[in-house]
């Protein structure tokens, strides 16, 4: 249980000299600022310019805190800010278990025992040496977002996790994100464009223009 | 680290190659002090131009360097034009690779073996349909206009055409396309060639640029089905620079230089050519027509493919069964018995030059994967795509090998390093590199970039990002860009003969070295064995990542 | 216990004897040749590279047999470097002197004759004389065979040790000719009437040059200036009576004279094609190695011309800069044994003829060599005893400009 705050300072991307958006925000732990708009108008940019991989063709400032440091001066591995992306892209070559291993900081004890108490967690106990390729798809989408707690994030980023499932997987996983995320007290970034979302994210929601 | 690894990438294909060039030139004028050559001279050049037949060689090289990309690109556009999507183009893409392997001197050989008077096609219509009891007497192979070098070539040089066209199409959105010009009322294969063709050309020009050179200036499939009387240019340069008398070797730097001046004009003669029919091109998309011409396009393309199929089997046949033939006379079809003799007979004098050609084709293809996924990688980190790298990419497949390998032969000679297997390897490295480059950049650069992403949100380090998730997701690829460089390496003749003097002998060079005096069966065991290596590897790509993941279902159409 | 001053004179001495090794060439090793046992003893652990042709599968296992015997019984590794051209060694050896490599040469032995070894004799790349101080060397009994001094007519002075005997055998197919022309002459005529049956090798492929050679000598009846080095008059001479001919021949033979076979081995495949009914070689046992390993029918047999044919001794030497010279001379010796002769002399082996006089051995070791019977496939003794001499080596190289030039380009 992490207590973090995110801050966006004045951050603003743009593209050949047009401006995408401006954000000047905080999020406080536990709390999800959701971040809506059409497509086109840079939400993705917006993630992808916090987790440390924008494509230098944007052009992008302005700072980003985790509790009070600026996570812009550092490479992308060292943020400690995770990412649901809209796939759950668990990595097809390694098993749940090798999946989740990989999330683990190496100096970590006994990886073992995290892991089998996490599938418990998500109602997938025992499924250590299963092949991420058999999963269903919100099988998938639990792994996803247990890789993400394991690697002991500072801040959330989520980029529509939810698209891209049926409307009923879509509303057990948005309360186990969220009261996932609520309870490990950490800050979070929803991107999305379904207001549905937003309302269960529940917190502070930014609108872009297009 | 990284960004040193992609200069040196650059480095070490333009320095080698530009020096070697550089230095050819200077016996040509007579300077080379270790054979008293000490002032500039043009007696090498005057005695060129008195060799006898030196403009019928000329013309020859001249001749293949032109209708060699001229014929084999015609058929691979009017394939691609007429069988896009269908199910012979889903065979085609997956026998590319593999064809390309099958190396030049055991396809040459394969050839000879078919069309000669006493080959198999000849024995298969004998003496039924043509009334033959004993061979014609027929120049076909090593015929003076080195007609038969062209066809070999053609046939050798389309799947090549073929691969590069297929890896540049993607990009050309081709079936949306096509549909919208068939929307407007074109046949699907003038759609093709009016909308796509005039797009894809300038993206594979530089393959065509390799071709023109390589059909200009090749030695081993000259040697093999070229003229003899009078011999190809390369050819001459090859017998003068092994000449006993060693002022010969003034000759030889000249005649090079000439080589390549005759492999630039025929890229001149191209360009000119290029020109020509993109006025024409543009001229026959003005006028609007829409299906003439269908239905010879679409015919001769359907059909063009499968013939240079079909004779590269027939030449993989007539290897196999020379290579286990026992007695066998003319006109029968098959020998009168089969036999391992060939093959027991030769294993002693097989294992060496095998060791040494699995050494060298391992050792240069490995370091070149490394310099590759280094330079693919400190690419991928810093963002930015390398478009200049392109041409340099190709330097040793756009300069006549003849000729810089002579200049830089002379400066490892004057520096006493020769004939050793790090520098046969080296040579190998050079022309392997750009081809392992070539057949990974694609699949690396279009991994998806979101893999790396999502490892480094969960901490990874670039290089724990690179080695755990990159490499395994991309063994495949790997391994192809692997048996490719091998396949490449097992199949150069020149570098190993040259470099490595004599001493270091592969699969490929005693079996060019053959060429000109063994029987037969000989030459079919050394041929099937030359084939049979790069098979394997792909075997090998092909077997492996099934293995390893065949309990991981989401590896099968990793992209 | 030494005085001082010899202490200090003896340091001296060991320090000019250093100082002289650094400061003179290196001589690589010291060879006694009038002690064998010592000489047998210094080459073992040597690594001696052996250039010789490669183009005739026969002579290359056999060469592999002589390897695996020579490291069993003098731990020499015999290294059969094969190659196409013997000029290729010759210029490698010249190489080599010219970018100063006077001790670490990359040839230690190689198979020569002709103007090969008399352009390496004449520029003193050459080691020797060694050759008639080898103890197998009586065998050849060079007082009764004065042709195993000769190179050519060029006096062998020591610097070559005989291997092999050859001579030009003509062969034909008897299902598709009955009657094979007895001369040069008569086989113009017999081409003419009968186009697309013969042809020869091209040169500079050592065959073809034997028959421009053996054309020569006939057409000249023996002219002595064959026998004496070539000058350019002379030359221009004899040269046109060639050419004659050949300009006649060319367009009867095989192709119409556009291609030419690269080899004796092609020339041969030819025959077994069904191609050509006439071809030739140099080895008197081909036709019958071949009938035997089924390249050739059954059909075929060899003779030799009614004026006599070609026929030489070829030879082994050893560079001036070979590093291994104690190896090589061992492995010469070797190769002149009654077990190697005998057995390279097997058609099952090489089928060459030996150079050792099998006469004067005790009738034991005679029966070693008695493999070969008499077949219809190979030439009589009382054919093969019809020899000529090779001209001398300048003429071989001078024909064979002279027939690129003239021939190459059509």
């Amino acid at each position: 249980m992490s207590e973090s705050k995110l801050e966006l300072d004045k951050v603003s991307i743009a593209l050949n000299g047009k401006q995408l958006l401006t954000v000047d925000s905080s999020v406080g732990p536990g709390e999800v600022l959701t971040i809506m708009g059409p497509s086109g108008s840079g939400k993705s940019s917006l993630l992808a310019y916090i987790a440390g991989f924008l494509a230098p063709v944007f052009e992008a400032s302005g700072g980003v805190f985790v509790n009070g440091d600026d996570i812009t001066t550092l490479p992308a591995e060292r943020r400690r800010v995770g990412l649901l992306f809209q796939d759950p892209l668990l990595f097809p070559h390694l098993s749940i278990a090798g999946n989740l291993r990989f999330a683990i900081d190496d100096r970590s004890a006994d990886k073992a025992s995290l892991i089998r108490q996490g599938l418990d967690e998500v109602g997938l106990g025992g499924f250590e040496e299963r092949d991420p390729g058999t999963l269903s798809g919100g099988q998938e989408s639990r792994i996803a977002l247990l890789r993400l707690l394991l690697s002991s994030p500072n801040a959330v980023l989520l980029d529509e996790p939810f698209s891209k499932l049926d409307s009923q997987l879509r509303a057990e996983m948005r309360t186990l994100v969220f009261s996932k995320l609520r309870a490990s007290g950490l800050p979070s970034i929803l991107v999305t464009h379904d207001q549905a979302d937003a309302d269960s994210a529940g917190g502070e929601i930014i609108t872009l223009e297009q | 680290m990284l960004r040193w690894a992609s200069h040196s990438l650059l480095i070490l294909l333009a320095v080698p190659i530009l020096l070697g060039t550089l230095i050819a030139i200077l016996p040509a004028f007579g300077y080379f002090p270790t054979l008293g050559g000490t002032e500039f001279s043009l007696d090498a050049w005057r005695e060129l131009v008195q060799v006898p037949g030196i403009k019928r060689s000329i013309q020859i090289s001249l001749l293949s360097g032109i209708l060699t990309p001229l014929i084999a690109l015609a058929l691979v556009f009017l394939y691609l034009a007429s069988a896009s999507g269908s199910k012979l183009d889903n065979w085609m893409r997956r026998l590319v690779s593999p064809l390309l392997s099958f190396p030049h001197a055991a396809a040459a050989f394969g050839l000879a073996f078919l069309i000669a008077p006493s080959g198999l096609l000849s024995r298969l219509i004998s003496p039924g349909l043509s009334g033959w009891e004993r061979p014609p007497d027929l120049l076909i192979i090593n015929d003076t206009w080195g007609l038969t070098l062209l066809f070999g070539l053609i046939v050798k040089e389309v799947p090549f055409l073929l691969l590069m066209s297929l890896a540049a199409l993607p990009q050309l959105q081709p079936s949306k396309h096509v549909e919208l010009a068939r929307s407007l009322g074109y046949r699907p294969t003038i759609a093709w060639l009016k909308v796509i063709a005039p797009n894809l050309y300038p993206l594979i020009r530089l393959p065509v640029a390799a071709v023109i050179v390589f059909a200009s200036a090749t030695v081993d499939v000259a040697l093999i089905l070229g003229p003899t009387l009078p011999p190809t240019l390369s050819v001459r340069v090859l017998t003068w620079f092994n000449d006993a008398d060693l002022n010969f070797r003034f000759l030889a730097a000249a005649g090079a230089i000439l080589q390549l001046g005759t492999s630039l004009l025929a890229i001149t003669i191209w360009l000119c050519l290029e020109k020509l029919c993109a006025v024409l091109w543009r001229f026959w998309v003005a006028t609007g027509d829409r299906g003439t011409g269908e239905r010879l396009v679409f015919f001769s393309g359907r059909g063009a493919m499968p013939i240079v199929l079909l004779v590269i089997t027939g030449s993989l046949v007539a290897l196999l069964v020379n290579a286990f033939a026992g007695p066998w006379r003319y006109p029968s079809v098959l020998p009168s018995s089969w036999t391992f003799l060939h093959w027991t007979n030769n294993f002693q004098n097989l294992l060496t030059p095998l060791l040494n050609t699995l050494l060298i084709s391992v050792g240069s293809t490995l370091s070149a994967l490394v310099l590759v996924l280094a330079t693919l990688e400190s690419e991928r980190q810093s963002g930015k795509l390398r478009a200049t790298a392109m041409w340099l990419l190709y330097l040793p497949l756009l300069v006549p090998q003849i000729v810089f390998l002579f200049g830089f032969i002379v400066l490892t000679e004057s520096m006493r390093w020769q004939g050793t297997m790090s520098l046969v390897i080296f040579g190998h490295f050079l022309f392997v590199l750009p081809y392992v480059f070539l057949s990974l950049s694609e699949a690396y650069r279009q991994l998806d970039p979101r893999w790396s992403q999502v490892a480094s949100t969960l901490g990874a380090s670039p290089f724990k990002s690179f080695w755990r998730i990159r490499i395994p997701l991309l063994l495949a690829p790997c391994l192809t860009a692997i048996a490719i460089g091998m396949a490449i390496s097992i199949s150069l003749f020149l570098p190993t003969q040259l470099l490595g003097a004599g001493r270091i002998t592969t699969i490929t060079s005693e079996a060019v070295a053959l060429s000109s005096g063994a029987s037969r069966n000989l030459i079919a065991v050394w041929a099937v064995v030359q084939l049979s290596l790069p098979m394997l590897g792909f075997l090998a790509a092909l077997t492996v990542p099934r293995l390893l993941w065949r309990n991981r279902t989401g590896m099968r159409e990793i992209r | 216990m030494e005085a001082p001053e010899t202490h200090s004179f003896s340091i001296r001495f060991i320090l000019l004897g250093i100082l002289l090794q650094l400061t003179s060439p290196a001589t690589a090793q010291s060879i006694d040749l009038s002690d064998w046992q010592s000489l047998e003893r210094q080459a073992r652990g040597e690594t001696v590279y052996f250039n010789a042709w490669g183009g005739e599968p026969r002579t290359n296992n056999y060469l592999a047999w002589v390897s695996e015997l020579m490291l069993e019984r003098y731990d020499i590794t015999l290294q059969h470097v094969k190659i196409s051209d013997t000029a290729e060694a010759v210029s490698k050896v010249v190489a080599q002197r010219q970018a100063g490599n006077d001790d670490n040469g990359s040839i230690d032995l190689l198979w020569i004759n002709g103007e090969n070894f008399a352009a390496l004799k004449e520029n003193d790349l050459l080691y020797g004389p060694w050759a008639e101080s080898l103890p197998n060397f009586k065998l050849v009994n060079a007082d009764r065979f004065p042709e195993m001094l000769e190179d050519f007519t060029v006096p062998t002075q020591g610097f070559e040790s005989p291997w092999t005997r050859a001579q030009l055998v003509f062969y034909y197919d008897s299902q598709w000719l009955a009657e094979p022309p007895q001369d040069i002459r008569q086989i113009l005529e017999w081409s003419i009437s009968n186009p697309g049956e013969f042809t020869y090798p091209r040169p500079p492929a050592f065959l073809g040059s034997t028959f421009l050679k053996q054309a020569l000598i006939e057409l000249s009846d023996r002219d002595p200036a064959l026998y004496a080095p070539v000058s350019s008059a002379e030359f221009e001479r004899l040269a046109q009576v060639l050419w004659e001919y050949l300009d006649a021949l060319h367009p009867s033979l095989l192709r119409s004279g556009r291609y030419f076979p690269a080899s004796a081995i092609d020339l041969r495949r030819l025959m077994g094609d069904g191609e050509i009914s006439l071809a030739f070689a140099f080895n008197p046992n081909e036709a019958l190695l071949s009938v035997r390993s089924g390249e050739l029918p059954p059909s075929v047999r060899s003779y030799v011309l009614r004026n006599g044919t070609i026929s030489n001794v070829s030879f082994l030497a050893i560079p001036y800069n070979a590093s291994q010279k104690a190896g090589a001379m061992v492995t010469a010796n070797f190769l002149l044994s009654i077990e190697a002769q005998a057995r390279a002399s097997d058609p099952d082996h090489m089928g060459s003829t030996p150079a050792i006089s099998i006469s004067d051995l005790d009738s034991n070791a005679r029966r070693s060599f008695e493999t070969i019977t008499r077949d219809l496939a190979a030439p009589s003794a009382e054919d093969l005893d019809r020899k000529l001499q090779e001209p001398h080596p300048s003429w071989t190289p001078a024909l064979e400009r002279a027939w690129i030039r003239r021939y190459s380009a059509r």
